[in-house]
């Protein structure tokens, strides 16, 4: 059993030895050992050169690790939660994402920018806002959004070797749990394919497809659910941008019912782009209802703790969503 | 004045090289500047000469392109300072890396992009180089970045690159530029720290033309002493319109980057003739007497081509040789660029990614897919 934190960590050392020009800058995350612990111990490893701490810039630690990647480093750049990552968007988005486009693929972009992304606990307003959509929205950009140990090691791990930039979104609450964790996924080479959903729970009446820490409750709902003797084939979409909208497809011609969940607002969401993609491919033919989503609710995050609980899609508003689609 | 050294040897009774007393650059932190005289010799004077005739010419064919509506969108021409790209270009090594903003085709031309792939760029053809992708404002070479449409986000970028040669340890230095408008950008600030905490071999340099757009250097920033506003970084003011000037001045910076003191930052004090792009005439915030006395005092070409003609290093008639095959150069290249076909369609979708296997893009509506090759 491995913590999603220890696997991070894991990741983050092993590419670190495995290629020179790997480094990781952010706030906090030498001396410090990383605001969430995530890049424990690498400071004292790796030294000054490989693990940099910043100044409060992100704006200007952003667009120097997009320049540096131009010349063939390959950065991983936390941002200290993806709410900051708004000061820097634009070097993501304008610096990293369009730049092989636009130079005709004479410059490439080999960066990761990682870190927590949103909702937490009581961090209110400020601090929760998922960037799925965002990010998700742009040419250019991979983005991957793990859920379990194995997939935040083999994603970082794919990312860290991948030649494009990489939004990599964490989420915070799950750093400190830990799964079960494969021999093979224990190994040095272990990587999670970028683009590539996973099956999490085979099923044959309904389709859950979500990504991040809804994942869990997806599982959550379907352990309750199959005891009134409805089987959820629950898939972990693993990764935003490229999308496996097939994986999606098969799984509801299969079905024939289809429940998004995420944790970010539901206008022009993760997905709304779900719904979209599925009435436009052949698995609409399929669908025995209209596909439903379950998002986060369309407020800024409150702080109180009642408000804060309704705000964010739990297992209860899961089933009900699954009962209401199968009608029952 | 001018004194003239008398070679050895006289080819076709030339001066082989002449010293020239050059302006003393204003500092800031630093204790001594770069020389006030310099040396160049016959070749680098008929060297700078064509360069930056060339960069002239080839401007006012984008201008003459624009008009005809052969060149779109956004076109920010470089003519009046010719002085800075040339004179950095030859105080730097080829393996040095240079970043610039939008004003760019200068700068593409010295780091060895051909004025027939500018021009086809500009005209969106696929013998453009990078293929009709990018534009005026994203031309890219080797030690190029561009080219950046973003104003003053190519600053952290260069930080960056310059992180990137310190990490690699090769002795490279990057020069990275930006207008007095730019100046203003908090990235700026923000990147002048990480670069003066980590020492990166980066050199500032502000262009500074007296306007960002419309807007004087005056009523944009409450210190327009840009050589000063790194702080801490050192700094030096240096006349833009001498090449021979900046070309000391950046010799002088380079060198204190590469003896690994951290960056340094240089103003070049310029002056563009158009507008800010070819959307603006650029008369309403200055006058036309004040662009007329630039171009009958101050102008690069002119400069140059006085000093060497009053110190024999060349002829007037030997220098018009040299205008008849510019002009001839730059002629040829419009002809390409305005003949060579556009891309073909089913390149749109290319490049996306960087050694991606191949993947499909989706087009305006759902039926129309584009195939993504890198």
């Amino acid at each position: 059993q491995v913590t999603v934190r220890d696997a991070l960590n894991q990741a983050l050392d092993e590419e670190l030895e495995r290629d020179e020009r790997v480094f990781l800058l952010g706030e906090e995350v030498a001396q410090y050992d990383g605001a969430y612990k995530i890049s424990r111990g690498l400071w004292k490893k790796y030294g000054d050169k490989r693990v940099i701490d910043t100044p409060i810039s992100e704006m200007g630690f952003a667009g120097i690790a997009v320049g540096a990647a131009m010349v063939w480093l390959r950065p991983v750049c936390e941002f200290m939660t993806f709410n900051f990552s708004m000061q820097a968007i634009d070097q993501v988005i304008n610096s990293a994402a369009k730049t092989c486009y636009m130079s005709a693929g004479s410059i490439a972009v080999p960066i990761v920018f990682r870190g927590p992304n949103g909702a937490s606990a009581g961090v209110a307003a400020q601090h929760s806002q998922c960037f799925a959509a965002w990010y998700g929205h742009c040419p250019g950009l991979k983005v991957v959004s793990p859920w379990s140990s194995e997939d935040a090691k083999g994603l970082l791990k794919a990312s860290i070797r991948d030649d494009n930039p990489v939004v990599m979104l964490e989420n915070e609450l799950l750093y400190g749990v830990p799964f079960e964790m494969s021999e093979q996924a224990q190994s040095k080479d272990f990587i999670v394919p970028i683009g590539k959903a996973k099956i999490e729970r085979q099923g044959t009446h309904v389709t859950l497809v979500s990504h991040s820490r809804p994942v869990g409750h997806c599982l959550e709902a379907a352990a309750v659910l199959a005891k009134e003797g409805v089987e959820c084939e629950v898939i972990n979409l693993r990764t935003i941008r490229p999308m496996d909208i097939e994986a999606v497809e098969a799984s509801v011609v299969k079905t024939n019912h289809l429940v998004t969940v995420e944790g970010g607002w539901p206008q022009f969401g993760v997905g709304a782009e779900i719904c979209a993609r599925i009435m436009e491919g052949s698995a609409f033919n399929y669908l025995d209802a209209p596909a439903v989503r379950v998002t986060g609710a369309d407020v800024p995050m409150p702080y109180a703790k009642i408000l804060e609980d309704n705000c964010i899609p739990q297992v209860k508003d899961i089933i009900f969503a699954v009962k209401k689609t199968l009608n029952i | 004045a001018s004194r003239v050294m008398v070679a050895s040897r006289n080819y076709a009774d030339f001066a082989s090289e002449a010293t020239f007393e050059i302006k003393k650059c204003d500092l800031h932190r630093l204790e001594e500047g770069p020389s006030t005289t310099a040396v160049m010799t016959r070749e680098e004077g008929l060297h700078y000469y064509k360069t930056m005739q060339t960069i002239r010419r080839m401007e006012l064919k984008s201008d003459q392109l624009y008009k005809q509506k052969i060149i779109r969108g956004f076109c920010h021409l470089y003519d009046g300072q010719e002085a800075c790209c040339v004179g950095l270009e030859v105080a730097i090594k080829p393996t040095d890396h240079v970043i610039t903003a939008y004003r760019a085709h200068g700068f593409t031309y010295a780091r060895g992009v051909p004025v027939r792939e500018i021009l086809a760029e500009l005209t969106g053809r696929k013998g453009g180089c990078v293929k009709g992708k990018g534009g005026s404002m994203h031309m890219y070479t080797k030690n190029f970045y561009g080219g950046n449409g973003i104003v003053g986000a190519q600053v952290p970028l260069g930080a960056g690159i310059a992180l990137a040669c310190k990490y690699f340890g090769k002795n490279e230095v990057c020069l990275t530029l930006y207008g007095d408008g730019a100046a203003n950008q908090g990235q700026i600030f923000e990147t002048y720290n990480m670069a003066a905490l980590w020492k990166l071999p980066c050199v500032f340099i502000c262009e500074n033309n007296r306007y960002g757009m419309g807007t004087s250097v005056e009523r944009a920033a409450a210190s327009t002493d840009y050589y000063k506003r790194g702080d801490f970084i050192p700094g030096l003011r240096v006349d833009g319109m001498d090449v021979l000037c900046v070309r000391e001045a950046a010799k002088f910076a380079t060198e204190y980057c590469r003896a690994g003191k951290g960056p340094i930052l240089m103003e070049l004090q310029t002056y563009r003739y158009h507008g800010h792009s070819m959307s603006d005439p650029g008369i309403s915030y200055r006058t036309r007497e004040e662009i007329q006395e630039v171009r009958s005092k101050s102008d690069p070409i002119t400069l140059l081509k006085d000093r060497m003609v009053n110190t024999n290093l060349a002829s007037i008639e030997e220098l018009k040789e040299i205008d008849v095959a510019v002009r001839k150069e730059i002629e040829e290249a419009a002809q390409f660029a305005t003949t060579d076909p556009e891309p073909p369609l089913e390149e749109l979708g290319n490049h996306i990614y960087f050694n991606e296997p191949p993947f499909e893009v989706r087009g305006p509506n759902q039926w129309i897919k584009y195939k993504s090759v890198s």
